[in-house]
């Protein structure tokens, strides 16, 4: 059983949901992420999402955008993405670490030598946002090879048959991105999203995190009833970007420890 | 499968091309895959793009015998197929007409469009204003203030140019907002992409409505000179105007293919984009293709005196094409570039568009190593009134 999964398996035995933060690798800057990785698990992260940076993030609004730029101005490669979970890996073993990213810094290291290279820095999923099922057959060959689990993506748009498709692919938890359009766009629409993942359930057996939309406590707790987890992205890194260094730390770990009250709350 | 067939029906071109867009583009991607194929043979549509190519673009374009420049040259004949008398002044219409009128059939009402130098831009207004559209054109800011002229052109013809901020805010980031306004508005718009890249069906539908040039070509080298030249030429950014001329001939094994990259500065002077001759595989921008990037997988920026070649990637039908030896690429400089722009002003009476004039600066150096009853056609893409500011300030002139 891999740590993704068996995360989502105690979560469900304490009657939780998964807090799933995201942040980018080396924003604001390299030195603070690992740092960061471990606050958000104090205040009550389950699964980290670590983004890749890229300089083309086609899929993402404006926050998460600016995100990857502040990274590359430091030079992050994912290779030094590799070395942060490393890192982290040497406090804490029990928290699953998902990279998230862009196919071209996968395929310009290969993908063996990557899925090698990722597990043995620690990582446990991988969503590549821009290879759609069709193209990743020789990614998650690898990916299985090393026992990595691959995370899929599910929108609003997704037909039946072709979440099908994906379930034949995904493994560890799918992630339904709520919102048409980019990352940090608008509010979801929760009746949507209520209707939505019934569907995905009744075609893929794997946990459903949702994201993409959800900016504040009332809508990550109504969420929380609906999904096994809810992931937080364009919020949280807004928040870094408007922190200063001093209160970068107590920052995030507020908001987290906010989203997770929420969830909590019955 | 013939060269002339591809793509395959995923989209692929040998390893080239394909589907890399998030999964909340695919449903948008595949609409529009249903709608091209159900189209593309339709007689009706057919007709309605051929009457618009005819009557309101003015094709064919002639093709002409630069008998001045090739006889000072001293070698091969260069004859030029005269992409600069369209209206808008560019090859680009082409493909606007036939994407428009794909976006009518489908009901949208609103077009977006991305544009590095302006040219797809105005291009895109242009149709947009003729069939009544919403048109929203992106363009990075960097880009903004290089072409303020053709910004005015798109405001007078009714499109919103929108800055675009973001990485480098240059054509590359230009084509990534534009598909982050796309996923988002998907019900009611239309993205007309402007040269042979993007997701599948876009390299295959751009170059389906830019290969008008390469037919036209062929009948025409047969009523001038009774066979067809023994070397096309192109310049290559995205490659629309060069797949367009070249596509055609792809089964005309005698007839050589060679493709224009921008060296820029110079390929050792790491400022250049020239992305077949330098570049490597990747995926960017929906397909998988020849890329400028680092060593991590990062896209470089690019550079060239012409705006339009000014792209880190390239079309995935000319990344096979080179994979498979069927065309050559090869790349010139800013300067050399320059030299053929004025040359051309001077000897033939017709000022070239930048991109174009890399074309011509490689016609120059291989006709005169060749035999003069030899033929080699240029695609002269476009028109250079949009550069010659930019070559009047390299001269220290201002207009």
């Amino acid at each position: 059983m891999s740590l993704i999964t068996s995360t989502f398996a105690r979560l469900k035995q304490q009657d939780k949901k998964a807090l799933i933060p995201f942040i980018t690798a080396g924003d604001p800057q390299p030195a603070v992420t690992v740092t960061l990785m471990h606050a958000l698990v104090s205040a009550g992260a389950d699964i980290i999402e670590l983004g890749v940076p890229f300089s083309d993030p086609m899929a993402d609004g404006p926050t998460i955008q600016r995100s990857s730029e502040r990274a590359l101005k430091h030079g992050v490669t994912l290779r030094q993405v590799l070395t942060f979970v490393t890192e982290f890996r040497a406090r804490d073993t029990s928290t699953p670490v998902v990279l998230m990213g862009y196919a071209n810094p996968v395929e310009a290291m290969g993908y063996a030598q990557f899925a090698i290279e990722a597990k043995s820095a620690g990582v446990d999923g991988v969503l590549v946002v821009d290879l759609p099922p069709e193209e990743s057959a020789a990614l998650i060959a690898e990916l299985k090879r090393c026992a990595i689990d691959a995370i899929f993506l599910v929108a609003p748009t997704t037909t039946e048959a072709r979440i099908r498709k994906i379930a034949e692919f995904a493994s560890g938890y799918i992630y339904y991105v709520s919102l048409k359009g980019v990352t940090g766009a608008s509010h979801l629409d929760l009746t949507e999203v209520g209707k939505r993942i019934p569907l995905i359930k009744s075609c893929v057996n794997l946990p459903v995190g949702v994201g993409f939309g959800i900016r504040d406590a009332a809508t990550a707790h109504a969420v929380s009833k609906m999904a096994d987890g809810i992931v937080i992205g364009s919020r949280l890194v807004q928040e870094i970007e408007n922190s200063t260094p001093e209160q970068l730390i107590n920052c995030v770990a507020g908001l987290m420890q906010s989203f997770r009250d929420a969830m909590d709350k019955r | 499968m013939k060269m002339i067939d591809l793509p395959d029906s995923n989209g692929h071109f040998g390893p080239f091309g394909g589907v890399f867009v998030a999964e909340s583009l695919i449903d948008a991607v595949t609409e529009l895959q249903d709608q091209y194929f159900s189209t593309r043979d339709d007689p009706a549509f057919l007709a309605e793009f051929d009457y618009e190519l005819k009557n309101y673009v003015g094709r064919p374009s002639p093709i002409y015998y630069a008998k001045r420049w090739s006889e000072h040259l001293g070698g091969a004949q260069i004859w030029l197929k005269r992409e600069d008398l369209n209206h808008t002044g560019a090859h680009k219409i082409n493909n606007t007409i036939g994407q428009a009128l794909l976006a009518r059939r489908s009901g949208k009402k609103r077009v977006i469009a991305e544009t590095g130098a302006g040219q797809h831009g105005v291009a895109t207004a242009t149709v947009a204003a003729r069939y009544g559209l919403e048109c929203v054109v992106y363009m990075g800011s960097e880009d903004i203030k290089r072409q303020s002229a053709n910004v005015y052109r798109m405001m007078l013809l009714g499109a919103t140019v929108v800055p675009v901020e973001s990485g480098s805010k240059t054509l590359k980031d230009a084509l990534n907002e534009a598909m982050r306004d796309w996923v988002t508005n998907v019900e009611h718009t239309f993205y007309i992409i402007g040269t042979v890249a993007g997701p599948h069906p876009y390299p295959m539908m751009v170059r389906d409505f830019q290969s008008v040039i390469g037919r036209e070509a062929k009948v025409q080298m047969l009523e001038h000179v009774g066979r067809q030249p023994d070397v096309l030429i192109a310049c290559v950014g995205g490659g629309s105007n060069a797949i367009g001329l070249f596509h055609p001939y792809l089964e005309d094994s005698q007839v050589r293919l060679i493709g224009v990259e921008a060296a820029g500065l110079g390929l050792n002077s790491g400022k250049h984009a020239a992305t077949l001759c330098a570049g490597k595989p990747g995926i960017l921008h929906g397909n998988r293709t020849y890329l400028i990037q680092d060593e991590a997988g990062q896209i470089i920026e690019t550079h060239s005196i012409s705006a339009g070649l000014d792209y880190p990637g390239v079309g995935p039908e000319h990344s096979w094409l080179k994979e498979c030896k069927r065309a050559e690429y090869v790349a010139v400089t800013d300067q050399e570039a320059l030299t053929a722009f004025h040359v051309l002003c001077r000897m033939e009476g017709i000022i070239p568009a930048l991109e174009s004039s890399h074309a011509l600066a490689y016609a120059a150096k291989l006709a005169s190593t060749m035999r003069n009853d030899e033929i080699i056609l240029v695609n002269l893409s476009g028109r250079g009134d949009k550069d010659i500011n930019t070559v009047a300030a390299l001269s220290g002139i201002t207009v």
